[in-house]
C-alpha cells in the first residue's frame, strides 16, 4: 500500500517537472517569436538599432555577466581573504606554492598536463592510420570514439570496476585489473590507493575518452592528403614505417600539435574522473579538484580563487596558440 | 578520352589503396578496439548480474555460469532510500536541465552568429575574436562570482544593480550557467557556418526588400539547420555528462541534481553496492550513447569544424 503512495508521489513529482519544462520552453519560444513579430512591424529607422538590441545585445551580456566579469572578480578575490572583506596581497599565491599538499596537487597536474595529451594523441594516431589502411573501418573507429558520449562520471564507474580490488583473499577477484594481474602471476594490490600509481590509472579514464577525439580529427587530416603524395613515395619505395615518419606525420603536423594543445587544455581543467573515482584523495588530487574544495568545501574564496588564477595562467598560453593559429589559417583562406 | 583517364585515375587510387590496406593493420586496429570496448561491456554485463554473483565472482565468468536479472535496474530506478528519492526523478531532472541548457544558448548563438557575420558595423572582427578568445577562460573562474551573483544579486554600495530574483535552489542557474558557458564555442561554430552563406544569396534576398529580420527567418535559419544539428548534439553531451556546474549551482538539493550529481555521491558513499552503480552508470550512459550513435555524422563535423580549423 505504502509502495504504491510512493510511486504515486513519483509520478507526480515526474509530471510536474515535465510541464515545469515544456511551459519553460514555451514561453521561451512565444518571447522569441514575439520580438520578432514586432520587429519586424518596425520602420526601418527603428529597425536599424534594434537588429543589433535583439542580435548581438542578449550574447553580449550574457558573455559579460558570465563570464568576463566574474573572471574579473575571481581575479580581484584571489588577493583577499577567505571571505573577500580583506586585501591580503599575494598571500593565496603564497600559500599555494609553499603548502605540501597545493605542491603535490600542481605536481600532480604537472603529470597530468604531459602525460595524458601524449598518450591520447599517440593512440590517436595509431588508431587513425591503421583504420586508414582497413577496408571497413567504420566499426573500429566507431567504438574507439564512443567513451566521448560517455560522462566522465560514468566512465568513472565503469573505470573503478576494473581497478576493483578485492581484500579478502577467500573470495574471487571482480576486478578485471586484479584478474589479470593474477593470471600473470603478480599479486594484486588495492591499486586506487597506491600512490603515485593511482594517478595514472585515472589518467588511463581520460586517455581512453579523449583518444577518439585525437583519432576522428587525425584520421581527417590524414585523409586530406593528397594521394599523389603518397603515391610518389610509394613509388620511391618507401616502407610503411618510412612513410609514416617522413610523409604523413609532416604534413598534419599542424593538426597534431592543435589536437595535443585541444587535449592538454581538457587534461588541465579535469574534474569529474578525480571527484568520481578518489575524490581527490591518496595523493590524486589536481588543481580544478581542489579548487572545488578550497571554495565550496573550506569555503575560503581566496585560495580557490587563486587556484582558478593558476588554472587560467597554465591554459592561457595554448589557447593562445590555437588562436594565433586559426588566425592564420584566415589569412590564408 | 577523359573519361578514360578518369577511369585508368580511379584504378590507379584503387591499386594504392589496396597496396595500403594490410591485414596486420586490420588485425591491430580491431584488437585496440576490443580492449577498448571491454571496460563498459564489463559494466553491461554486471547490471544484469544479481549482487551475490557480482560481489563473489568476475563479470567474465558469466560466459560459464549464465544468470542475469532486471532486479538492479528496478531497484536503483524506483526504489528511494530514506529522504533519497530513486534515480529515476534524477533522470527528469536531468531532462529539466539538459532541454533548455541546450536550446537557450543556440538561440542566442545564432543570433549572435548571424549579427557578426552579416550586419555591417565597426568592430566586428574584434568581436569575433574576443567571443573565441573567451573559450581561454576556464569555467573554474567563473564559479564563485557567478554563485554569489546568483544567490545575492549585484550591488555596489548599497546601491542593488541586478537584484538576487530569489532563483536560489530552482533550475534557473543551472540553465543560466550552462549558456553562459556554452555561448563562446557555439558563436564560434555557427559564425563559421553562416559566414559562408553565399553573399549572391544574402543580397538577392535584400534587394527583394527582406529586412534583416525575415532575412533570418526565410534564408539564414532554414538552411544554418545542419551547423545547428552539430551544436546541439555537443551541448546536449555536454549538460548531460557535466558534473562540475550542476553540483556548484544546483546548491545540493536534491529536488534538482541531475543524474550525474547523484552518481557521484553513490559511488563515493555506496562505492560498494556494485549492482546499483553498475546499473545507474548504465541508465546514465545509454541515451548519449544512443544520441551518439544515431547522429554521428553531425557531431564529427562540428569536432572537425571546431577543432581542425580552432
Amino acid at each position: 500500500m505504502l509502495e504504491v503512495a510512493a510511486r504515486q508521489t513519483q509520478l507526480e513529482q515526474a509530471f510536474s517537472k515535465l510541464t515545469g519544462l515544456v511551459l519553460t520552453v514555451l514561453i521561451f519560444a512565444l518571447l522569441v517569436m514575439l520580438a520578432f513579430w514586432l520587429a519586424e512591424r518596425a520602420s526601418e529607422k527603428i529597425q536599424r538599432y534594434v537588429k543589433y538590441l535583439l542580435f548581438l545585445t542578449p550574447a553580449l551580456v550574457f558573455l559579460f555577466i558570465g563570464l568576463i566579469g566574474p573572471a574579473l572578480r575571481t581575479l580581484y578575490l584571489s588577493f583577499r581573504d577567505a571571505r573577500g572583506d580583506n586585501f591580503v596581497g599575494l598571500e593565496n599565491y603564497h600559500w599555494a606554492f609553499t603548502q605540501p599538499e597545493i605542491l603535490e596537487v600542481l605536481k600532480n597536474t604537472g603529470i597530468w598536463m604531459v602525460v595524458a595529451p601524449l598518450a591520447s594523441t599517440g593512440f590517436g594516431l595509431t588508431i587513425a592510420v591503421l583504420t586508414d589502411r582497413m577496408r571497413r573501418p567504420g566499426l573500429v573507429k566507431s567504438l574507439i570514439f564512443m567513451p566521448m558520449a560517455i560522462s566522465f562520471v560514468g566512465a568513472g564507474i565503469i573505470w573503478k570496476f576494473v581497478y576493483q580490488f578485492q581484500p579478502n583473499d577467500r573470495v574471487a577477484e571482480i576486478g578485471l585489473l586484479s584478474q589479470i594481474a593474477e593470471w600473470l602471476g603478480f599479486v594484486p594490490t588495492n591499486w586506487i590507493l597506491t600512490s603515485p600509481l593511482n594517478t595514472f590509472l585515472l589518467i588511463i579514464v581520460f586517455v581512453w575518452i579523449q583518444t577518439g577525439f585525437a583519432m576522428v580529427v587525425l584520421s581527417a587530416a590524414i585523409k586530406a592528403i593528397p594521394d599523389e603524395i603518397l603515391e610518389a613515395s610509394m613509388l620511391d619505395g618507401a616502407s610503411g614505417w618510412k612513410r609514416f615518419s617522413k610523409v604523413t606525420v609532416p604534413m598534419i603536423r599542424g593538426t597534431i600539435i592543435v589536437v595535443l594543445s585541444t587535449i592538454t587544455i581538457g587534461a588541465l581543467k579535469v574534474f569529474d574522473i578525480i571527484r568520481t573515482m578518489t575524490g581527490g584523495n591518496f595523493k590524486t588530487s589536481v588543481i580544478a579538484n581542489e579548487m572545488y574544495n578550497q571554495s565550496f568545501r573550506a569555503l575560503n574564496y581566496g585560495t580557490g580563487s587563486a587556484l582558478a588564477i593558476i588554472l587560467f595562467i597554465g591554459v592561457l598560453p595554448l589557447v593562445a596558440y590555437n588562436v594565433v593559429h586559426l588566425r592564420r589559417e584566415r589569412a590564408e583562406r | 578520352m577523359t573519361n578514360i583517364l578518369k577511369r585508368k585515375k580511379v584504378r590507379d587510387i584503387e591499386t594504392v589503396k589496396t597496396h595500403l590496406s594490410s591485414p596486420w593493420a586490420s588485425f591491430a586496429a580491431i584488437l585496440l578496439a576490443t580492449i577498448w570496448t571491454i571496460p563498459t561491456f564489463g559494466l553491461f554485463v554486471t547490471s544484469f548480474r544479481p549482487s551475490t554473483g557480482i560481489n563473489t565472482s568476475g563479470w567474465w565468468t558469466v560466459l560459464t555460469k549464465p544468470e542475469f536479472t532486471l532486479e538492479n535496474y528496478s531497484r536503483v530506478l524506483f526504489e528511494g532510500r530514506g529522504a533519497t528519492p530513486p534515480l529515476s526523478q534524477y533522470f527528469f531532472n536531468t531532462f529539466a536541465i539538459v532541454v533548455p541548457s541546450t536550446i537557450i544558448p543556440i538561440t542566442i548563438a545564432i543570433f549572435a552568429a548571424y549579427a557578426i557575420a552579416w550586419f555591417d558595423f565597426k568592430g566586428r572582427n574584434f568581436i569575433f575574436f574576443s567571443i573565441f578568445a573567451l573559450q581561454v577562460i576556464p569555467l573554474q573562474m567563473s564559479l564563485i562570482p557567478l554563485l554569489q551573483l546568483f544567490s545575492g544579486g549585484l550591488h555596489i554600495g548599497s546601491v542593488t544593480i541586478i537584484p538576487s530574483f530569489g532563483i536560489t535552489g530552482t533550475f534557473i542557474p543551472i540553465w543560466l550557467a550552462h549558456t553562459m558557458f556554452g555561448l563562446p564555442l557555439a558563436i564560434f561554430l555557427l559564425h563559421n557556418f553562416i559566414a559562408q552563406l553565399p553573399r549572391e544569396l544574402i543580397e538577392a534576398a535584400r534587394v527583394d526588400g527582406a529586412d534583416y529580420f525575415k532575412l533570418f527567418r526565410q534564408i539564414v535559419l532554414p538552411l544554418s539547420i545542419p551547423a545547428i544539428a552539430s551544436f546541439a548534439i555537443f551541448q546536449f553531451l555536454w549538460v548531460w555528462n557535466d558534473l562540475l556546474v550542476a553540483l556548484t549551482f544546483g546548491g545540493g538539493k536534491r529536488e534538482i541534481a541531475p543524474l550525474m550529481v547523484r552518481l557521484a555521491e553513490m559511488t563515493g558513499t555506496r562505492g560498494g553496492d556494485w549492482e546499483l552503480l553498475t546499473a545507474g552508470a548504465f541508465v546514465s550512459i545509454l541515451v548519449p550513447v544512443a544520441v551518439f550513435f544515431a547522429l554521428q555524422r553531425y557531431f564529427v563535423r562540428g569536432l572537425l569544424a571546431g577543432s581542425v580549423k580552432g
